[in-house]
């Protein structure tokens, strides 16, 4: 897939396409990987494992605690597609590397490119 | 693009300052590449949401900085956190927890933040002032310092806002440059009646509605009265900074950087109009429980309540007391500002959380039915994290629905 690349490392995975934004904080429970958000049109959906594919975050500053958080205990998506930049998601991957030296890769692309991304395609990101 | 570093930057990074402040520089260069940012620059103060406990990561990064000795350099005020220090029976989180909370915090303390514990710094004496660049985090401080303040600061989350306040530095880009200001879309208000200009409870709406069609673009509104106070400036940008990822708005006529609309448009933005049907839909989407439904609790300070709203709170209590358990989030400090009012409130069987916010931690209990707010950002994040149905109406109509333990709404306001 053709993008920047933010955060670096290596993942493969199931494309988990996001219909809205999320906000990590108050939208991911980071014990289960689970989409907890009461209005996202994927709420229930668990994240873990998968490339998931985000028109953008939203929300809390604290969302990059809940992502490494997620990192830590195993449920992170295993890579991170975004239509548009967000920092909180990038510090959050980036300080989880720091910690466990795990790495979740967070690639940059255009909404024309995250149209073509279909759930359940396999994604890899290197 | 590398980015161009200070003598005192490479200082840093050389670990000259000990291993804390080098971690702490090597992830602000590291999110300066991100940002493609040409340079650093100075900031001179931070606002630390770090604090707030969400598990074992939170934790382990602020006790790897303390262990590699880390300060601030900055000024640094703290955000919430999970605990009342004030009122700890409040609290009501497992012993495991609390101490990991209460850690966490220590540990910012430690690294030489201030202990303010509010949502609200803005609402401090020492806010930042127009044209000043600072590091906060906390996405409603966010927008009131760069909306209402017209001070800069990016959209910092957790970890780099520490980062920023060790090194006193961040990536010279987005928000903290002259054209990453601009609006790249205008939102005209159409037609919306002044009765519901003059309603408290539009400005949360509006807010909500903002965020939803903003994401993260910096937005121009048009059409506010020029007098819109700093507490209904502060509704807007906390629920449009909850639905949304946008970090700063122009009141058109209102906000510091707007004197008129060609001040602050980029060119070519989208063009959208706000009618009064969109706000009532806006409403609905948050608000899903019926004028006349009962109400089981009520929470209102989301963002920390001001002085004012503290008093007016009071004001309204006193003559129209509740019947149902009734919460106001406020900072500390406002609360030693209102003097007596703290007892006033009391003694109306309100109870006055500090430190904390009602949707973060566990502090309702034994609630039966929805909750009534007057936040958009409490009504975005409650259903979430609390499980409750949620109300939305203003201060008066909170007030007169706890007194009645039925929702009460002025429906007229809205044209329906």
């Amino acid at each position: 897939m053709e993008g920047r690349i933010l955060v670096e490392g290596h993942a493969r995975g199931p494309a988990l396409v996001l219909e809205e934004p999320l906000s990590f904080w108050g939208g991911l429970d980071p014990a289960t990987g689970e989409i907890v958000e009461a209005n996202h049109p994927q709420r229930g959906s668990v994240v873990t494992g998968t490339i998931l594919v985000m028109p953008s975050g939203r929300g809390s500053s604290s969302s990059a605690t809940v992502l490494a958080e997620a990192i830590r205990a195993g449920t992170a998506p295993a890579g991170i597609v975004l239509g548009e930049p967000d920092d909180i998601i990038v510090i959050g991957a980036l300080v989880a590397e720091v910690l466990y030296s795990v790495r979740v890769p967070v690639l940059l692309t255009v909404p024309e490119t995250l149209a073509t991304v279909r759930d359940g395609d396999e994604i890899e990101l290197t | 693009m590398a980015v161009e570093l200070e003598d005192a930057d490479r200082a840093l990074l050389d670990g000259e300052h000990g291993e804390a402040a080098a971690l702490a520089m090597r992830l602000v260069v590291k999110m300066a590449g991100v940002a493609q940012a040409p340079r650093l620059r100075d900031v001179t103060q931070a606002h630390i949401d770090s604090c707030l406990y969400h598990g074992q990561a939170g934790l382990d990064f602020a006790e790897r900085l303390l262990a590699g000795g880390a300060t601030v350099s900055v000024p640094a005020t703290l955000n919430v956190s999970s605990l009342d220090l004030l009122h700890p029976d409040l609290v009501r989180l497992d012993d495991d927890t609390r101490d990991r909370a209460k850690r966490l915090m220590n540990a910012y303390v430690q690294m030489g933040c201030r202990p303010t514990w509010t949502c609200a710094p803005y609402q401090l004496p020492d806010r930042p002032g127009f044209g000043e660049h600072v590091a906060w985090a906390e996405s409603n401080a966010i927008m009131f310092a760069n909306s209402v303040l017209g001070a800069r600061t990016n959209r910092y989350g957790d970890f780099i806002d520490i980062c920023a306040a060790i090194t006193g530095r961040v990536p010279d880009s987005g928000l903290h440059t002259d054209d990453g200001r601009r609006a790249t879309l205008l939102l005209r208000l159409n037609g919306i009646p002044d009765a519901l200009l003059e309603h408290d409870l539009m400005y949360a709406v509006l807010g909500y509605l903002l965020g939803r069609r903003a994401g993260s673009d910096v937005t121009a509104v048009e059409g506010l009265p020029s007098d819109t106070s700093e507490d209904r400036l502060k509704a807007i940008g906390a629920a449009a900074a909850s639905s949304g990822a946008v970090a700063l708005f122009h009141a058109i006529g209102v906000t510091p950087e707007a004197s008129d609309v060609g001040a602050v448009l980029a060119s070519g933005p989208r063009e959208e109009e706000v009618t009064l049907a969109d706000l009532r839909a806006a409403r609905d989407e948050l608000s899903r429980v019926p004028h006349g439904a009962e109400i089981g609790a009520v929470s209102v300070g989301t963002p920390h309540a001001s002085e004012t709203e503290l008093r007016r709170l009071a004001d309204l209590v006193g003559a129209d007391r509740p019947r149902v358990p009734f919460y106001v989030n406020t900072g500390r400090a406002q609360l030693a500002g209102v003097g007596s009012v703290a007892a006033d409130l009391s003694d109306a069987g309100v109870t006055v959380v500090t430190d904390t916010c009602t949707y973060i931690t566990p502090v309702m209990h034994e609630i039966r039915g929805p909750v009534m707010t007057d936040s958009g950002k409490w009504a975005w994040y409650a259903p979430s994290n609390l499980g409750f149905e949620v109300a939305l109406g203003s201060l008066e109509e909170c007030v007169r629905s706890a007194a009645t333990c039925r929702v009460v709404r002025d429906e007229s306001v809205w044209g329906s």
